[in-house]
């Protein structure tokens, strides 16, 4: 049987086309309205409300608290400061990824750390020994996502506290609408949005207040379709969609490292001593073999494939979640996992892994597409990720 | 010393602008030269009261071109289209035609009406679809002189006698009909519901002096079906910020390529020296001088204003001259305190809460037959402004709430027909008792609308003349009917953007393919100017 989150008695009345997904267990909304659309275009021009309760979520509280998270996690933990917020990898002995999520420092001696998989074993074997308490705290802890250029006059507009002051990857304790929260500037989107931590016991009333006060900035509720859509195009990656968990790979094949996963950056070699440092040096000395970047089709070349087949050129509807073979003449040199046409960019973009040599941006490289029930190859280059990175994301 | 510019442009609406980007991107020196103190033409964005932003003229963007949107990298200079995905046509019954982007939804409302109309529309639509597929390429094409015995010419002509040759039986027929029917009748062929033809019928007669029965009006039916064959770059849709955000956009393009832009320019005349255009005259004495000149003003503005008659010969005087303007569409923008209320979707049988607002994103037509927008034309036709008018209306910040501040609304109703050729002409008192015309007929399906406004704009076509400089208001900068289209336009031999005066070119609507914020001409007057250096 699957689990509702608690926010499920608003997000079920809204939705008209009972498009639901899976996620963590849990039912989530994919879309309420007949398409994404409007969603997804909310989150760009004014805010979306995303419930994204099914998140795991973590509490780790305790004298050795820092001493666990530095020692299972590649970033530097000890430098996080209270009311800070880290994204994190995290990896096995062997330098492969097991999930990533963000990690909050709640007060000096206490964390919430989020994740995509369930991490509690692995959390308390890595805390043999040490003075802390770890607590799964999924289902008595509910979040949403508020995303958009409009989200702090929104939030600010329930919020007591100042929350110009509340910087990127910063978390505040404060109330909101009468109800005890945390906001985090975080969120999965790559736009200017925020994070809202609560007990479930207030998911309703603080549902209500938002999308009441909302209303005035043309707040609209988002599902996981339009969250896809906007997370492709800020470059962001997704656990078993593109990339395998450590945990559940069958072949080495299938695992990444934090490097191959362009995560280089959040993996502090300085460190004494985390879970799967030394296979990460050695790694970090050889170059990785593998790197996760952006493509984007060449339009011309994709809206010629579909003349030749008599059609008019045809994109996604919506995102797309799948391996499609990746070529560099008649090499495959890689594969894309996720993509989607941006009816932002309007570009057809894609998340792939490819071989470190055909890496570079600007590389010309063949996607397979299909043209008419045949798989076809259309000219792609590489791009960096993010795809879309306004300055509010940070400002 | 004064410098020498490759390209001076005359004129800074988007055309201008598309093709001083496209030259600029070549390597030329460009300049461009824009009366009013913003860039844009009739692609603008003011805020006309403290808060509430407007397109104040050109309020959708319609078929701008994929092509451009991906060589000018507008999305990244801000460009960011967002989609209109109804129509509500709110009927004097009470009771309303919903129209939706999405199939399955957009059959249960005609359905509502006509179980055949519902039906027979998917039909409609791929026979659109495919008609349209096989003209939009003319969008994208060099008008050839179908009287010209040039090679470049005959090529042309011979390709599209090709090309019609390799259109099915089923299409050929469809576009001979849809060149010479009105939408009415056409429609008629499809069609029962009422409120269905009439809104259908709207489409053919924005911005032309026409009615729905005049014949040649079906044409303008599949300029909405190719706007869905650029589906996936949104071509018809609400850019975020309004149309003078398309503007900015271009401009920003048309900057980072090199070119100029200079605002509060206004040109008083074309430097002509031997038959040859040398520059520009500004309007305080300042002469700018140039290899070529080109004019995104109308053709009339162009060669009667800027050029004088009396540098052209008398033949093409008298073609630019029958070149028909006709401005017959007036604007009223209004500041809202709310949302106003339909009453058409008052019954919660008919529509529940989160359609109505959806409703209310997408755009709302009063035109409740063909009867309906006939009579409005009726009055036009002998002078009058249409007491009970046919209206486009849209919500841009139910799109973009950036547009009004927070909870209030802007309204942009595009109200047909308010003739430039007024009896009497056009006042202050008239062009509020238009006003008062629209909004009195707003009223009777919105009855809470006169107590939300804030703040009330009339824009006429002689207010378009004034501010914007089109000739006689006309949106398009001259009609968009068949004999002034194509290798028509503006005037027989002379569609290629070139002009009787050496080195004088045009860019402007008032050129192939016409009006509308599709940028097409800009960009097929740089291809073609580039092509010639070669």
């Amino acid at each position: 049987m699957l689990k509702t989150t608690p926010f499920h008695a608003r997000t079920a009345a809204l939705s008209q086309s009972h498009a639901w997904r899976r996620w963590a267990g849990h039912v989530a909304a994919s879309h309420y309205e007949l398409s994404h659309e409007r969603e997804y275009h909310a989150i760009r021009v004014a805010a979306g409300l995303l419930d994204v309760s099914p998140l795991y979520k973590y509490l780790i509280e305790g004298r050795d608290a820092v001493r666990l998270l530095d020692r299972m996690l590649p970033r530097d933990v000890t430098r996080c400061q209270p009311g800070q917020v880290l994204y994190t990898p995290w990896c096995d002995a062997a330098g492969k990824v097991l999930d990533d999520g963000t990690l909050a420092r709640l007060a000096e001696e206490r964390f919430r750390l989020t994740s995509a998989d369930p991490g509690l074993l692995w959390l308390e074997e890595n805390a043999r020994g040490l003075d802390v308490t770890i607590r799964d705290v999924s289902a008595s802890t509910a979040a949403l996502a508020l995303q958009g250029p409009r989200s702090r006059e929104i939030l600010q507009a329930l919020c007591e506290d100042d929350l110009a002051g509340l910087k990127y990857f910063r978390i505040l304790a404060t109330r909101l609408g009468g109800c005890r929260v945390e906001i985090s500037r975080t969120g999965y989107t790559g736009d200017l949005g925020y994070e809202i931590w609560l007990d479930a016991a207030d998911a309703l009333p603080l549902w209500d207040a938002l999308m009441r006060t909302g209303a005035a900035w043309g707040l609209q509720a988002a599902g996981l379709a339009a969250l896809d859509l906007a997370r492709i195009e800020a470059g962001l990656m997704l656990l078993d969609v593109d990339y395998v968990s450590a945990r559940k790979a069958l072949t080495v094949d299938e695992t990444s490292t934090p490097f191959e996963l362009e995560l280089g950056w959040a993996v502090d070699l300085k460190k004494a001593a985390f879970v799967g440092r030394e296979a990460l040096a050695q790694e970090a000395a050889r170059g990785p073999a593998w790197c996760f970047t952006g493509i984007a089709l060449d339009w011309d070349d994709y809206a010629r494939r579909f003349r030749e087949a008599g059609l008019a050129p045809r994109v996604p509807a919506a995102p797309w979640r799948m391996s499609v073979p990746i070529y560099s003449g008649a090499a495959q040199v890689g594969y894309a996992t996720s993509g989607a046409w941006s009816p932002m960019l309007k570009e057809y973009i894609a998340l792939a892994h490819l071989r470190t040599p055909q890496a570079a941006p600007g590389t010309s490289l063949d996607m397979e597409v299909t043209v008419a029930h045949r798989r076809v190859r259309a000219a792609a280059r590489v791009v960096r990720r993010p795809f879309f990175d306004p300055e509010r994301k940070r400002g | 010393m004064a410098t020498t510019w490759d390209s001076v442009i005359i004129g800074g609406g988007h055309n201008g602008l598309t093709c001083a980007a496209y030259l600029a991107r070549a390597g030329q020196k460009v300049l461009v030269l824009e009366a009013r103190d913003l860039v844009g033409g009739a692609a603008v964005t003011e805020e006309i009261f403290p808060g509430f932003r407007f397109s104040v003229y050109s309020y959708v963007v319609s078929l701008l071109r994929p092509e451009i949107i991906r060589d000018l990298d507008l999305p990244r200079h801000g460009l960011h289209v967002l989609p209109l995905e109804s129509t509500l046509t709110p009927l004097p019954n009470g009771d309303h035609l919903a129209q939706w982007n999405d199939h399955d939804q957009n059959h249960a409302a005609l359905a509502r009406h006509s179980a055949r109309d519902a039906e027979i529309y998917d039909k409609f639509s791929r026979l659109m679809h495919l008609t349209g597929r096989a003209v939009q390429p003319f969008l994208g094409m060099l008008p050839p002189d179908p009287a010209s015995l040039r090679p470049a010419d005959l090529r042309g002509l011979a390709g599209l006698g090709q090309y019609m040759r390799s259109l099915g039986e089923r299409q050929f027929h469809t576009l001979h009909k849809l060149l010479t029917m009105s939408a009415a009748d056409y429609l008629d062929e499809w069609f029962e519901g009422e409120a269905l033809k009439g809104t259908k019928s709207a489409s053919g007669i924005i911005g032309t002096m026409q009615g729905p029965r005049s014949p040649g009006t079906a044409y303008v039916l599949l300029h909405h079906y190719m706007g869905e064959l650029d589906g996936v770059f949104r071509a018809w849709g609400f850019a975020k910020g309004g149309n003078g955000a398309v503007s900015g956009a271009i401009t920003a393009a048309a900057r980072g390529f090199g070119a100029t832009i200079r605002t509060g320019a206004p040109v008083a005349h074309v430097r002509i020296r031997n038959g040859r255009a040398t520059g520009v005259v500004l309007a305080d004495g300042e002469e700018i001088a140039a290899t070529r000149v080109i004019s995104g003003a109308d053709p009339r503005r162009t060669f009667i204003d800027l050029v004088g008659e009396a540098a052209l010969p008398g033949e093409f005087v008298e073609a630019i001259r029958r070149y028909r303007f006709r401005g017959c569409s007036a604007k009223v923008n209004l500041a809202l305190d709310a949302l106003p209320k339909f009453s058409c979707l008052a019954d919660r049988s008919i529509a529940d809460d989160g359609l109505a607002r959806q409703l209310m994103r997408g755009a709302i037509s009063i035109s409740p037959s063909v009867d309906y927008i006939e009579r409005a034309y009726d009055q036009a036709k002998y002078g009058e402004f249409s007491s009970r008018p046919y209206m486009d209306i849209v919500i841009p910040s139910m799109l973009d709430p950036g547009m009004a501040p927070p909870g209030k609304h802007v309204m942009s109703i595009f109200a047909q027909y308010a003739p430039y050729h007024l009896n009497g002409g056009w006042t202050d008192a008239r062009r509020e008792a238009f006003g008062d015309a629209v909004i009195d007929t707003l009223s009777e399906y919105a009855p809470d609308l006169k107590s939300l406004i804030l703040g009330r704009q009339v824009v006429t076509p002689a207010d378009i003349e004034r501010t914007v400089g089109i000739s006689e208001g006309s949106i398009f900068q001259g009609e968009l009917s068949l004999q002034q289209m194509f290798f028509s336009r503006p005037a027989p031999a002379w569609a290629q953007y070139r002009t009787p005066v050496d080195a004088l070119y045009q860019c402007g609507s008032g050129t192939h393919p016409g009006g509308g914020v599709m940028g097409a001409p800009g960009r097929l007057a740089a291809l073609s100017i580039l092509g010639e250096k070669k």
